[in-house]
């Protein structure tokens, strides 16, 4: 899964897989872009005609409903035409590979292909089979990546805290089932965070996570001190096989995110979350609705950054 | 070619507004050089509506042949575009797609009473009908050179030729 297959031999961005070996003047144009859509949302006629006569299909393979609405909204304030393939129902269901499905869209002048699949790799092999005028965005790949997450998540950080150079981030619970950590210790880390911090039990954290350059904790008393910035993660039951932990109550005595355990962070420091929560699991409700969450301007900010993704891989 | 001195154009500039379009106007600039001009009008004319600045961008003709260039700045409107008299401004007009573009975006901010077309220096070549009505000079600008609007340390303005380029 290299970044050849996501940058021309001109270094423009075709396909956006992966935040994994992206570099950061690419990360920094779309998030500049971003703030230049964000202005557009909030105008009387809230679109632009810049991918006016383009069709965009959503291929989700997975449920999602935040995922695909912010991008099926924001394709529309581009003035896209937005096709959303309910893949359950199609022909996907009668024994049509994914590639065939891809082929049959792409016969139907397709655009861009905006993919969730619950396999790894899935939008990687589309990319891998489209011609060259056709862009592919991953909207989550198994446990692999969840690149338009992770920009959203830099983009609410940038808004806050003004930039990333002095900034301890805390990344917490269920790191090892979680595609959006993976693309957001990459992102932080290309993007200059001097300190990432990945907080769970054993057995929810991938082996080697250090490798990727971060600081690894089992407290969150001691993981959550001074930090700036607290992304809570989704406890994934639907991906947990077998016995990882014992019930979501321990889970959320140790790891959900209460006032108490707040207060260890930063005064000013703020709380993210990719949705959609489980109250009383990872997170308490008095933090998830208090003073220090954005958790709905991450969903407001994640339309224009869709959009600046968008925009940018169609005129590449 | 001598270049006439940007600073006097601006004056030249801020005389006709005052005397044709009366008080109550809005300015929205084009980025980067029309935005530079109008905050220099909009201090000279002691207008009250703060002025608007425009990035043209998303609103391009040419997006399928060069895509989206980095560094858009956001563009932002703060005054009610509905039933407002406008002046568009821009350092530079020559083809017109420009303007065309803007003229667009501000339609997306409401239905303005009017808009006129400010610019600095008029370089011929239109491609499209437009046409300003406040004009600091008119030149004879060589298709395969372009002019550019600066802005030194201290704000002062100068013109510039650049050859080569378009």
């Amino acid at each position: 899964m290299n970044a050849d297959l996501q940058i021309s031999a001109a270094g423009k961005l075709q396909h956006l897989l992966t935040i994994e070996g992206l570099p950061p003047e690419i990360l920094l144009q779309i998030l500049d872009t971003a703030r230049s859509f964000v202005s557009v949302t909030e105008r009387e006629v809230k679109k632009v005609p810049l991918l006016r006569g383009k069709a965009i299909f959503n291929l989700f393979f997975e449920p999602s409903t935040r995922t695909r609405t912010t991008f099926e909204i924001a394709a529309k304030r581009l003035s896209a035409d937005v096709v959303n393939l309910n893949i359950a129902t199609s022909s996907q269901s009668k024994g049509e590979t994914l590639l065939d499905t891809v082929a049959n869209l792409t016969a139907m002048h397709a655009d861009m292909f905006i993919v969730r699949h619950g396999e790894s790799g899935a939008a990687h092999l589309i990319a891998r089979n489209v011609g060259p005028d056709i862009h592919v965005i991953n909207a989550g790949d198994g446990r692999h990546a969840h690149p338009t997450q992770a920009l959203l998540d830099m983009f609410t950080i940038r808004h806050y805290k003004g930039g990333f150079h002095n900034l301890r981030v805390a990344i917490v619970g269920d790191i090892l089932h979680s595609r959006v950590a993976r693309s957001e210790i990459h992102a932080l880390t290309t993007l200059g965070v001097p300190e990432v911090r990945v907080i769970g039990p054993r057995t929810l954290l991938p082996r080697q996570v250090q490798n990727l350059g971060v600081h690894v904790f089992h407290d969150m008393d001691a993981g959550l001190k001074d930090v700036d910035v607290v992304i809570m993660l989704r406890l994934q039951h639907e991906r947990m096989n077998g016995a990882l932990l014992p019930s979501a109550g321990e889970f959320f005595k140790s790891y959900g995110l209460t006032p108490e355990k707040l207060a260890r962070a930063k005064p000013d420091a703020i709380v993210m979350h990719p949705g959609p929560m489980n109250r009383g699991v990872e997170i308490d409700s008095a933090v998830a609705d208090g003073r220090q969450s954005v958790i709905l301007p991450q969903v407001t900010f994640g339309i224009a950054v869709r959009m600046a993704v968008m925009g940018i891989l169609a005129g590449n | 070619m001598t270049l006439p001195d940007a600073e006097s154009l601006i004056a030249k500039l801020a005389g006709q507004i005052q005397r044709e379009a009366g008080p109550s106007i809005a300015l929205v600039g084009i980025y980067t050089g029309g935005v530079w001009i109008a905050e220099r009008l909009h201090q000279m004319l002691r207008l009250s509506p703060p002025i608007g600045t425009i990035d043209v961008a998303f609103y391009r003709d040419d997006f399928k042949r060069t895509g989206l260039r980095a560094g858009v700045r956001p563009s932002d409107i703060p005054f009610q575009v509905e039933d407002a008299h406008i002046i568009l401004v821009d350092d530079v007009l020559y083809t017109g797609r420009t303007i065309r573009a803007a003229l667009n975006e501000i339609f997306d901010y409401g239905r303005p009473a009017s808009i006129r077309l400010a610019a600095l220096v008029d370089r011929g070549g239109r491609q499209l009908p437009i046409c300003p009505q406040f004009v600091g000079a008119a030149l004879e600008i060589a298709p395969d050179e372009s002019i550019e609007l600066r802005r030194d340390q201290s704000g002062r303005f100068t013109l510039a030729l650049i050859a080569g380029s378009t």
